[in-house]
């Protein structure tokens, strides 16, 4: 008899997690839909769903908040992968924000985030009805996410009350809601940012190329480097300028902050990674606004 | 077939393993700082993180604030304290680390069995000035009772007492006398400054008397991998994976055990068995599966298997119980009840179950058992479930994940309560109103007459025709009708009618969901013997709810089991009232009548409808009888 080893590695052993969740999701729900943000978290959740379903095909659409302001190569990256995995592809808009002409230059990216963003989610989630919303955000990522279950309830008007959340105890979901409530789910929430990286590597799973460094031309704000996209609007006494950079998480370009690095490769960001002493979320603007705006904007119903 | 990659030699090369612990101690325990500290001195709290912490502190003392690295929510900086549970990730070289960090109020116990539910060890705190408090005995408590294997209890604040041995020796000899009671095996005493950082980390020079490991190095070293339960085989299914005609697997997680190709297996409740032909998984096949891996199993036969059935190897079997009987942390405002139903969530099923015991509750600060009719909010005591339909379980002790569940109002939708199954020490008792459980030594024989033998001797398909409807529906009437024209026709058959049965078989019984249930489940079995016998048999029950005529189906089986609504509404059966019952009930001199102060459920999936309230009564057998016939006379 061959040896054999019964102790599962820890990225197996996450990927096994995700997967059993995925699978109570789909059996106890009526209209599950996953949370497609085009990232790196995503694209890991897409692998995890395909192996979860696995002879059979993803049994439920994503669905993408569409900003308007998101990389065009993100937009690109998003149709050929959701065709290629043959998944249902919904794109959400706030089509009354965007006409209105909202934009975070003129009202600041809190409430461009609230309208394009959140308001634009609540609204595709409202139209699609649906009672279970997979995502990927992680606990470790942001402090008022490491409260959250990996069945986080939601009342009708999509909104999260961290001081009367569903006790979790072992890996016994309670996914019932009344209509017009929902839970979220988040299947990675026990991964952490270096191991999403790594399954990426073990995985061979594709990746936006912002993620890796490249020359790109950058304004320096308020310490961060802001890639210049189309409608960046350069404050007086601004100039773009080329960096070697990349992107740690992907958002709206006139929001997401890049880092330098010379990362080229998944090995690259790995070791990079390795190194790094800043938490990801440090290049997302939005955190910074106030203090206590990632818990705030997740009450009103932001992932 | 391939070996699946995980089995490869090369991923023993100082693979770094995980480590699940959770943190418990009375509020200003400095549990928070306690974390603040191992996060800190890992090298886990990133820069930006540390930058908003200074922030906070220049705004206070000035002092770097430890605990509020996990002190995460704004009402709870408001407060002041931490009011739930929050994961923490940190890791070095030899170890990956989850924290569930758990707060020492009085009102959460709650979240202590949460962060313990997952946990492969505890931290618990004790201050080294206040000694051991209720709260201290509490938490080892809901620890054990939460089967956590192993337990460190770190004195803290010993810069407070000057390091003095003879204050952390008391507490070690009272504590662990404690401790001792509970059942733990591992227990390990390790005293510390979460503030000023002694036995954290490194080795304390303030306690050169101490001779153990620093917290940290004891957590990276602790023995952890012979916890895994790889004896028991047990799949819980999730889904059945049905692609295309050709593929037929069922999905879910091995939560215990090994399984291969070719195992015997057997599915339950159900008791069907086949054996293993494949285990699927996205990268091929694999030669063995193992907890906690998620796979794919496909059978060698198409026997029948869906979500909620527990697939076990038939030479080490859960059990099939209809009661179950456990320890439960009431997690809930509204306090469990005698008598109540609720669902009961284990492993992959859902299912209605009556607590129709609570034997008794325990004072978790003396251990002492209290007689109890309810259990309110963050309260522990030993319960009995009588359950709608059979689960498998094991003793939570044996198996975490098929030892436990979660209770679930139905109301409110709250998950209400957490359950550690235990086996029954003596027989239970069976009185009115109970189920009688399944008792677990006695093996069905079988001889060697078939029943396909009995059948071609009476020269028909025998079955069961469960008519089900309101009061007046015409269940009884029709019954009778139909008797009739089957033994015309040349067709052995019997009524058992629920009215008829009360007098005799079921005269223990009264009209509780429970009672009403254990009438339906006596009814199932008699029918299931009397088709084996190779009769024909129709039953007039109301069989008001839907889990009950399930359980109806499973016992009788589903192919012999056809479901008959007689849909008559309830103002059609008021006005006919043939026994005045509604009457009665609406005077208020009857409780619990269907239609009237007890509902009814109407079934789902019937395999015929008939509409008894408009249609005569000669139409209504002609319907019924044509049926039966065809189906009698088939196969
Ligand atoms: N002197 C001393 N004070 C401590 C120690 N650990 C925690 N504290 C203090 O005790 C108080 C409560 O600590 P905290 O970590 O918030 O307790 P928690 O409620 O258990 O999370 C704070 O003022 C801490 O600074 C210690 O080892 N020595």
């Amino acid at each position: 008899m061959p040896q054999e080893i019964y102790s599962l590695p820890i990225l197996r052993r996450l990927e096994a997690e995700a997967i059993h969740i995925l699978r109570e999701v789909a059996a106890e729900f009526e209209r599950p839909v996953l949370m497609y943000s085009i990232g790196k978290d995503s694209s890991v959740l897409m692998r995890l769903a395909q192996k979860a379903f696995h002879p059979g095909p993803i049994p439920f659409p994503v669905l993408h908040v569409d900003t308007d302001f998101k990389f065009p190569v993100m937009i690109a990256f998003r149709d050929r992968i959701c065709a290629s995995l043959g998944v249902e592809l919904r794109v959400a808009r706030n089509e009354a924000a965007l006409a209105a002409g909202t934009n975070p230059w003129d009202r600041g990216t809190v409430k461009c985030c609230g309208a394009l963003k959140t308001q634009g989610l609540l609204g595709a989630l409202k139209a699609g009805d649906y009672d279970a919303v997979i995502g990927g955000a992680r606990r470790e990522e942001e402090r008022s996410r490491a409260k959250e279950r990996i069945y986080s309830f939601r009342d009708a008007h999509g909104q999260w009350d961290p001081k009367n959340q569903r006790p979790e105890l072992w890996n016994l979901y309670n996914g019932r809601v009344h209509a017009g409530e929902s839970i979220r789910v988040f299947p990675l929430s026990n991964w952490t940012e270096l191991d999403v990286w790594r399954y990426i590597a073990q995985e061979s799973i594709e990746v936006v190329p912002l993620y890796f460094a490249e020359e790109r031309m950058v304004v320096f704000r308020n310490g961060q480097y802001l890639p210049l996209g189309e409608r960046t609007r350069l404050m007086p006494g601004e100039h773009g300028e080329p960096r070697s950079v990349r992107f740690r998480s992907l958002g709206c370009y006139p929001c997401t902050g890049a880092v330098l690095s010379s990362a080229r490769t998944v090995p690259d960001i790995i070791a990079e990674l390795e190194e790094s002493r800043y938490s990801e979320r440090v290049t997302r603007v939005i955190d910074h606004d106030q203090d206590g705006s990632m818990e705030q904007k997740k009450r009103e119903g932001y992932f | 077939m391939s070996r699946g990659r995980d089995a490869a030699p090369e991923s023993l090369a100082r693979e770094p393993d995980l480590l699940r612990f959770t943190t418990a101690g009375s509020v200003d325990d400095g549990k928070s700082t306690l974390i603040g500290r191992l996060l800190h001195d890992a090298g886990a709290i990133h820069e930006d993180q540390l930058e908003s912490l200074r922030a906070s502190a220049a705004k206070g003392t000035g002092a770097l604030d430890l605990a509020l690295v996990t002190d995460g929510l704004r009402a709870e900086r408001e407060q002041g304290i931490t009011i739930d549970v929050a994961y923490r990730y940190f890791s070095t070289p030899r170890r990956r680390f989850i924290i569930a960090d758990t707060p020492g109020h009085v009102q959460y116990t709650r979240n202590m069995a949460t962060g313990a539910s997952t946990a492969d060890l505890a931290v618990i705190l004790i201050d080294a000035q206040l000694g051991i408090q209720t709260q201290s005995k509490r938490h080892a408590f809901i620890v054990s009772l939460l089967a956590v294997p192993r337990i460190v209890v770190a004195v803290n604040k010993m810069d407070l007492v000057g390091y003095e041995q003879s204050v952390y020796d008391q507490i070690r000899d009272e504590y662990g006398a404690f401790a001792a009671r509970l059942g733990f095996a591992d227990v390990t005493f390790i005293p510390i400054s979460a503030l000023a950082g002694d036995n954290v980390v490194t080795q304390s020079a303030n306690m050169t008397w101490f001779t153990g490991l620093p917290l940290m190095t004891h957590l990276e070293s602790v023995y952890v991998a012979g916890d895994a339960n790889l004896i028991d085989f047990r799949f819980p299914v999730q889904r059945v994976v049905r692609p295309n005609r050709d593929f037929r697997g069922y999905a879910g997680q091995v939560v215990s055990g090994v399984v291969r190709p070719g195992d015997q297996i057997v599915v339950l409740p159900a008791g069907r068995r086949a054996r293993i032909s494949r285990i699927v998984t996205y990268d091929g096949d694999v030669e063995y599966a193992y907890a906690p891996q998620a796979v794919t199993l496909c059978l060698d036969e198409n026997v029948d298997v869906s979500r909620g059935d527990v697939i076990a190897h038939t030479n080490n079997v859960p059990n099939v119980e209809r009661s179950i009987e456990a320890m439960l942390v009431w997690m809930a405002d509204l306090p469990l009840e005698e008598g109540r139903i609720y669902l009961v969530k284990h492993a992959t099923r859902a299912v209605r179950a009556t607590c129709s015991q609570i034997v008794y509750r325990v004072n978790p600060d003396t251990l002492h058992r209290e007689s109890a009719s309810l259990l309110g909010l963050n309260e522990i005591g030993r319960v009995r479930f009588t359950l709608f339909q059979p689960l498998a379980v094991d003793e939570y002790r044996k198996n975490r994940a098929t030892g436990s569940f979660i209770v679930i109002d139905e109301a409110s939708n709250a998950t209400a309560g957490a359950g550690m199954i235990i086996e029954r020490k003596s027989a239970p008792e069976i009185g009115p109103g109970v189920g009688a459980p399944v008792s677990r030594n006695v093996t069905p024989h079988s001889g060697s007459v078939l029943r396909t033998d009995r059948a071609r001797l009476l020269r028909q398909r025998p079955f069961t025709v469960w008519l089900t409807g309101l009061p007046g529906s015409g269940k009884s009437t029709l019954a009778q009708a139909l008797e009739r024209r089957l033994i015309d026709t040349g067709h052995p058959c019997y009524v058992l009618d629920g009215d008829n049965l009360r007098h005799g078989l079921n005269r223990d019984l009264g009209f509780t969901p429970e009672s009403r249930r254990e009438n339906v489940r006596r009814v199932a079995e008699t029918a299931r013997l009397m088709n084996d016998a190779g009769l024909i048999v129709v039953t007039a029950l109301i069989s008001p709810y839907e889990e009950d005529r399930a359980m109806a189906r499973q016992i009788i089986g589903e192919e012999d089991f056809f479901e008959t609504y007689l849909a008559a509404n309830v103002q059609a059966c008021e006005l006919r009232d043939p026994k005045g019952h509604y009457a009665k009930a609406r005077r208020g001199e009857i409780s619990d009548f269907t239609g009237v102060n007890a509902p009814y459920q109407t079934p789902e999936t019937p395999a015929l409808v008939i509409d008894t309230g408009t249609d005569s009564l000669d139409s209504s057998v002609e319907q019924l009888f044509a049926a039966v016939s065809a189906r009698a006379s088939s196969g």
